[in-house]
């Protein structure tokens, strides 16, 4: 805002960016098209993996769907939801990295321990599960 | 009991009232829902967690190789993704103040969101049908509580956004509208940033074995 316009224009400018505070939080048409291309072309790579069996390794395939799923999650915070570190005062992106923080303290803890238990467990065959009492 | 309040009006002291709140800030309610959501999130990273623990029990039953049909899956994501993107258009609409364009895209949105239910709705059927239902195994349990899950968040979704059209249509784009549809607006990102956790985890590498 220049320093010498009106007083009161100041105030109206002031009061209108008070009132309509989310605006800046919206997207443009370019950046949802942008976001909408990219989420398509990050979906139909790994569906084609799959589908397709391009590798022969699994394990590989696997991995590269977790990389592309993981990469379209953080185009569509950026492009659909907006996030960006100033947003509420860099509140909505602490809040996202202690959710980040959780999720992988609870998705690693029950894979570690779950795969621990069924290790030492003695294993179960499908025939031995027909003949449960 | 009420006598230090007579003793001290009778001092002729007029009674000072503190605000003890401050002014809430018009945009907080971005930040509450931002927190709301980030709760929902955690619902589901226990969901996946169960999933990703149980998703090999079959029980000797079916396996997500045997049961799912990813063409399906891929034309349900792509509802999910048009549906996104058109309420993105809703939201552009909305800046410009433009009603009835703001409501033509929520009803292109809700749409899209209800062919996609009616797609998994359509899925869950015909695998119940085949006898792969959620007590046949703890792979398919874990498969139901989460997709299942996804699937009533979106239903709610679709009936919140019906509620908004009615409210935009008979009130108009007013800011407590507007910040309804922003709050529904982050609900409905976050649900396809959801699936995409759903497609790839599940169905994706369900079905690679």
């Amino acid at each position: 805002m220049s320093t010498h316009a009106p007083a009161h224009e100041d105030a109206h400018e002031a009061h209108h960016g008070h009132s309509h505070g989310h605006e800046a939080a919206h997207g443009s048409f370019k950046s949802y098209m942008t976001g909408f291309v990219l989420s398509i072309i990050l979906t139909a790579i790994p569906f084609w993996l799959v589908m397709g069996e391009v590798f022969e390794n699994k394990a590989v395939t696997a991995g590269l769907v977790m990389l592309f799923a993981v990469v379209q999650i953080v185009v569509h915070m950026i492009y659909f939801l907006h996030m960006n570190t100033k947003s509420e005062g860099g509140w909505t992106m602490m809040a996202l990295i202690f959710t980040l923080v959780l999720i992988v303290i609870a998705l690693s803890g029950s894979l570690w321990v779950m795969h621990h238990l069924n290790t030492n467990m003695m294993t179960m065959t499908p025939d031995m599960m027909r003949n449960v009492p | 009991m009420s006598a230090p309040t007579h003793t001290s009006l009778e001092d002729g002291e007029k009674p000072v009232f503190y605000m003890t709140e401050d002014h809430h800030p018009e945009n907080s309610t971005g930040l509450g829902f931002w927190l709301y959501l980030m709760s929902d999130c955690l619902i589901f990273a226990i969901l996946f967690a169960t999933y990703a623990v149980l998703g090999r029990s079959y029980a000797a039953g079916p396996s997500p190789a045997d049961l799912f049909d990813l063409p399906l899956v891929a034309i349900n994501t792509s509802m999910l993704l048009l549906s996104s993107i058109t309420y993105g258009f809703a939201m552009l609409q909305m800046e410009r103040n433009a009603k009835t364009e703001t409501l033509f895209w929520l009803g292109i949105t809700g749409i899209f969101g209800a062919i996609f239910i009616g797609l998994e709705i359509y899925e869950f059927v015909h695998l119940i049908h085949e006898g792969a239902g959620p007590g046949r195994s703890a792979f398919l349990s874990a498969f139901f509580v989460l997709v299942g899950t996804h699937g009533l968040h979106v239903t709610f979704g679709i009936i919140w956004l019906i509620t908004l059209m009615v409210q935009v249509s008979m009130k108009g784009l007013i800011p407590e509208n507007r910040r309804r549809l922003m709050c529904l607006s982050m609900f409905w990102h976050f649900l396809d940033v959801v699936w995409i956790g759903v497609f790839s985890i599940v169905y994706l590498i369900g079905v690679l074995g």
